[in-house]
């Protein structure tokens, strides 16, 4: 049994002679926020309807919770809310969320408690017994969410979580994020909020024209960090040893190094050689940063 | 099976609350109630007429209750088709369909519970609609067809064919693409019904062939003509009475065919749907 939730080889989706997903590898794991980052038009949602069965591939496989994605059987343990969601919108949120209970196969008491639960939890509960026409688009997002979860699924995929809500809202789905990862549920984001992604995922993957072009860690153990140096005569090789040169300019140098435990031994090695250091401060990378170096300027979609 | 029920429960909802239901309903209404005036004055005249025979007479209640029967005919169709024309073509359109598609449902499931709801829906209507004609012609002209049991269910048989390919349509085509399809699909069926009543009555052998023809392509007419010949008494059909007097009395295989023809209808929706990029 692999320990990976989701798992593709070379997944691909033309439409006519549009390729939409050219070659999807990727991994998830149990238990892991995953963030697929992109511009419009680069794939994902194409991706995400790929693994759940809803588009199926030109070519390449996958699995979805150890299932061939296209398993019927596997998306009783998955929720899905999509990027614009809808749904009958005569229905009120208890009755919504009991709709789509039944199709999981809930029913009963055991249904009626979850819809409760998960109405608080997604702050809906003064408006479950209106209709869902009446919500405003922060609402009609989390009664998606709330239907997402309502079978306990052990992979949870969110196309846009947060559009069109409120600061509020938006913090409502971080928490929410973090409390899946934490009862060991996958979550797989897409996203073009950098932000959202920063402060929720995992790991990342940077998807353009529909490949898979950078991954990164996120969290504490984020690699590149940026430090400025105001340095006078520090020898190139020097540097050169401890990180990458990005620029120098006017008595000031930007070095990029992978790790901040490698800051005493630059500081160490520049005093050494009789370079004179006056100030050295370390920036962590933003995600933006890699973003628009990884798509570069073209950042056209498609 | 209870993710259909589930879709099937829905669907009703949905269904019921179309405007679309409404306005036929209120057609239906006005219908009657034109329908019930006219054949009041149409019986009363009647009832003067020195020297009806009541043989006559109870043609002539027959012609009209028929002919409230062909308009009800009408009514259930048209309401077959464009009740459900959008349902699937809009859920798709609008991306309902990916939260349900989503779920371990089968695709097909979709596809026959919505079917199934509609098919209800309008058999319903069909019933309330034909039931105020009997009613009607019971009340005012004291007069009840013959052949009932097996007229009124062919009828509903139309209405169930009709939704099957509405729904089918939708499965694979836009709205409007899927509304002149099924709607000049029934435009052949009606011509070719009258086509074939004339070469009928006229003894032309190519008119009525290509009255056959149209009744494989849509079998609606035929299941009609196949009822209101039974919804007939025989000197009536013998004499060739009335327009809905047929010569050719479409027959079993026909019925056995529109049955086979909804589910075909229904395959090729459930396969284009299966297949489809939601």
């Amino acid at each position: 049994m692999t320990a990976n939730v989701i798992e593709t080889q070379r997944l691909r989706r033309r439409f006519g002679d549009k390729v939409a997903v050219a070659d999807l590898s990727i991994a998830v794991n149990r238990a892991e926020v995953f963030g697929f980052l992109g511009p419009n038009g680069a794939g994902k949602t194409t991706s995400l309807k790929m693994l759940l069965g809803l588009i199926e591939p030109t070519s390449g496989s996958g699995t979805l919770l150890g299932r061939p994605i296209g398993d019927r059987a596997a998306r009783a343990k998955v929720g899905f809310l999509p990027e614009h969601f809808r749904f009958q919108d005569w229905l009120t949120g208890r009755e919504l969320l009991r709709f789509h209970g039944r199709l999981y196969g809930l029913s009963g008491q055991a249904l009626e408690a979850k819809a409760d639960a998960l109405l608080s939890r997604v702050d809906l509960q003064d408006a479950a017994d209106r209709a869902v026409k009446g919500y405003s688009k922060g609402m009609t997002q989390r009664i998606g969410l709330a239907q997402a979860l309502l079978n306990d699924p052990d992979v949870v995929f969110l196309d846009e979580p947060t559009s069109g809500m409120d600061p509020l809202g938006r913090l409502l789905v971080r928490d929410l994020i973090h409390e899946l990862r934490a009862r060991g549920t996958s979550v797989f984001l897409n996203s073009h909020l950098l932000g959202e992604v920063e402060a929720t995922c995992d790991r990342v993957v940077f998807v353009k024209q529909g490949r898979v072009v950078h991954e990164m860690k996120l969290g504490a153990e984020a690699a590149g960090l940026e430090v400025e140096l105001r340095v006078d005569g520090a020898p190139p090789d020097v540097l050169a040893a401890h990180g990458t040169l990005l620029a120098s300019a006017n008595g000031t140098t930007r070095l990029r190094v992978e790790h901040d435990s490698a800051l005493p031994a630059l500081a160490a090695a520049l005093v050494h050689s009789g370079a004179r250091l006056y100030a050295m401060t370390p920036h962590k990378r933003s995600l933006e940063a890699t973003f628009l170096e990884v798509m570069g300027e073209d950042q056209r979609p498609g | 099976m209870r993710s259909l029920l589930t879709i099937v429960h829905l669907t009703l909802h949905e269904a019921a609350r179309r405007r679309i239901l409404a306005a036929t309903l209120i057609g239906a209404g006005a219908f009657l109630l034109l329908y019930g005036i006219g054949f009041h004055f149409v019986a009363e005249k009647a009832s003067h007429e020195v020297g009806m025979s009541s043989l006559r007479s109870r043609l002539l209640m027959n012609f009209l209750t028929l002919a409230g029967l062909y308009a009800t005919h009408f009514l259930t169709l048209m309401t077959s088709v464009l009740l459900p024309v959008d349902t699937l073509s809009g859920d798709i359109a609008s991306g309902v369909v990916q939260t349900l598609a989503s779920k371990p449902v089968r695709r097909s499931s979709i596809v026959i519970g919505k079917w199934l709801a509609f098919a209800l829906v309008a058999i319903a209507y069909f019933v309330l609609v034909s039931g105020g004609v009997l009613l009607i012609a019971r009340l005012i002209g004291h007069f009840t067809p013959p052949g009932l049991a097996i007229g009124l269910p062919l009828m509903a048989l139309d209405a169930v064919v009709l939704v099957a390919l509405s729904i089918a349509g939708g499965a694979r085509l836009a709205t409007v693409t899927n509304g002149i399809l099924v709607f000049g699909l029934y435009g052949l069926a009606f011509i070719g019904g009258w086509v074939e009543q004339i070469g009928t009555i006229t003894g032309n052998e190519a008119a009525q062939n290509v009255g056959t023809v149209a009744s494989l392509i849509m079998p609606t007419e035929a299941l009609w003509q196949r009822a209101a010949y039974f919804m007939q008494p025989s000197v009536m059909r013998d004499l060739n009475w009335s327009p809905f007097s047929s010569g050719a009395l479409p027959s079993m295989a026909m019925v056995w065919w529109a049955v086979v023809y909804a589910a075909l209808a229904l395959f090729w929706g459930i396969q284009g749907f299966r297949k489809r990029a939601l």
